[in-house]
């Protein structure tokens, strides 16, 4: 196969920005990520974007950018689409259906107040809705429910997911853009407002506006451009729902797209230096490293307790820029800064303090939808060529 | 103390699930059961999400118990919603009423009532049995 390379990566500087129209942000990033890259507007034949791009998704969005491409996907899966973007265009590439992949994500959740707290939207076409809405669900409880059987199966504790969100701040102090930037410690976390039990307010993301991009190509193309060559070895995608009242609220659908990106790269958990882990809450980490295999079902709470997610502290540095915790979620969809993170430790542009020395193989893990409902995952894996 | 029920609205709903709410107005709970594979699914469907199979309605027993819950906090009227796994074996989203919140537990018993919505229907939500 025709491996697929990340070219260029830019994420939005802002954290607010209420004067920003969407539509904005989305050429915003684009004008980043190409510039990142080395290539033009004119270079891209192939456009990828979600449910957070507005109007007609593709349609208005390449227009208002200035694209004609000649390949467009828009699966939406939530916060994961733009980690399956990747491996629909590595898969695109392959198949010579375009060369310069572009995608793009914004949204100004932040400025619109919009939360995890925030009850869903109304979808009248949505099965589930009255089963659902009905009840009060929000990202919060349904993420806390998983939490809270988690602790029950597992004897998971709220000081180990606190160690999460411990991590993340260490991390975010380095990062100037960081919408967070104090380090906080587990008390910090217990002591923070009850949002859902056993969910504190600082086990939940922020909500940020602002956005990303990612440019995939071809080896042809990015070995002219003079940047280290980021390739992708390995992709998963997977969607897990309440599968018609079989819910399990601690397995997530990771454990599918996982191995399958796992065996397609040819490496293991082990191998990894670099993981970006999706951390809309904290307990999202928790259950993602267990169902990615970097620790077996019920010992998350152990495998990030006492700082072993830290950069250089730990045994697995997790979300070196700060993560969804405290550096940025924007558009309540985390997708897209996971993939930029890791290009950035492959690359060796991460800040000093965070960076993996010697970091030449990464993962970038996404959740989107719900857990505790329905949701999609995507697992991509990156090597450093050398 | 027992906190007070926050308010529900149901929405929207269709053709297919109509039954559902009409039965549940008089108090009884009713699962969507395969006729091929004989085998019940919630929320319901027209085709089994097992086979594709066509289903009836049935009585469910309306007994269950809690596999997780959470407590809604930072909000006027504090709730809790959570999974609770009926006997037939199937799982539904519910919010749990009936009594303080630091007396619910996961694994603990419940049975089904039926509260009012502000849009004239009535919900199934338990409470300890």
């Amino acid at each position: 196969m025709n491996h697929a390379y990340i070219a260029g990566v830019f994420e939005h500087p802002l954290r607010l920005a209420p004067h920003a129209s969407v539509a904005q942000l989305h050429a915003e990033v684009a004008k980043g990520a190409l510039a990142d890259a080395g290539l033009s507007l004119g270079d891209v034949d192939g456009y990828f974007c979600a449910g957070d791009a507005p109007g007609l998704g593709p349609l208005s969005i390449a227009d208002y950018i200035g694209i004609r491409p000649t390949h467009v996907d828009t699966t939406e899966t939530g916060g994961s689409s733009y980690l399956v973007h990747v491996a629909h265009a590595a898969q695109a590439i392959a198949a010579g259906k375009c060369t310069v992949a572009l995608v793009t994500m914004a949204g100004k959740p932040r400025s619109e107040k919009s939360n995890a707290s925030t009850p869903r939207a109304w979808n009248a076409g949505a099965p589930d809705a009255p089963f659902e809405l009905t009840y009060g669900t929000n990202s919060a409880n349904l993420y806390a429910m998983c939490a809270a059987r988690h602790m029950h199966e597992f004897g998971t504790t709220s000081e180990q997911l606190a160690w999460i969100k411990v991590a993340a701040s260490e991390h975010a102090q380095h990062n100037p853009n960081a919408m967070l930037r104090q380090p906080v410690t587990v008390s910090d976390v217990l002591a923070s407002p009850m949002v859902a039990d056993p969910l504190h307010r600082l086990d939940c993301c922020v909500v940020s506006d602002g956005g990303g991009a990612l440019v995939v190509t071809t080896r042809a193309v990015a070995s002219a451009l003079r940047r280290p060559l980021i390739r992708v070895i390995g992709t998963g995608e997977a969607i897990s729902g309440q599968n018609g009242g079989h819910i399990d609220l601690t397995r997530t659908a990771a454990a599918i797209s996982g191995p399958r990106a796992f065996q397609e790269a040819g490496v293991k958990p082990r191998d990894i230096k670099y993981a970006s882990i999706y951390d809309s809450f904290t307990i999202t980490v928790l259950l993602q490293l267990e169902d990615l295999g970097f620790c077996a079902k019920g010992e998350g709470g152990a495998f990030v307790a006492d700082g072993k997610l830290i950069s250089g502290v730990g045994s697995l540095a997790v979300n070196t820029d700060g993560g969804g915790l405290c550096n940025n979620h924007p558009a309540n969809r985390g997708g897209i800064t996971k993939a930029i993170e890791a290009v950035r430790q492959l690359r060796g542009e991460a800040h000093p303090r965070v960076q993996v020395p010697g970091c030449d193989l990464a993962l970038a893990q996404g959740t989107g939808g719900y857990l505790g409902t329905r949701h999609g995952s995507a697992t991509v894996i990156f090597e450093r060529e050398s | 103390m027992t906190p007070p029920d926050a308010q529900m609205t149901v929405g929207p709903i269709a053709e297919e699930t109509a039954q559902f709410w009409a039965t549940c107005g008089n108090g009884q709970l009713t699962l969507r059961w395969c006729t091929a594979c004989d085998r019940p699914h919630h929320y319901p469907r027209t085709l089994c999400p097992f086979c594709l199979g066509e289903t009836e309605w049935r009585n469910a027993s309306g007994y269950g118990e809690i596999y997780a819950f959470s407590i809604q906090r930072r909000v006027p009227e504090e709730f809790a919603v959570g999974y609770v796994k009926l006997d037939e074996g199937v799982m539904m989203l519910t919010r749990l009423v009936g009594a303080p919140f630091d007396e619910m537990r996961i694994g603990q018993r419940v049975q089904v009532l039926f509260v009012p919505s502000t849009d004239g229907l009535r919900v199934p939500v338990f409470q300890p049995a």
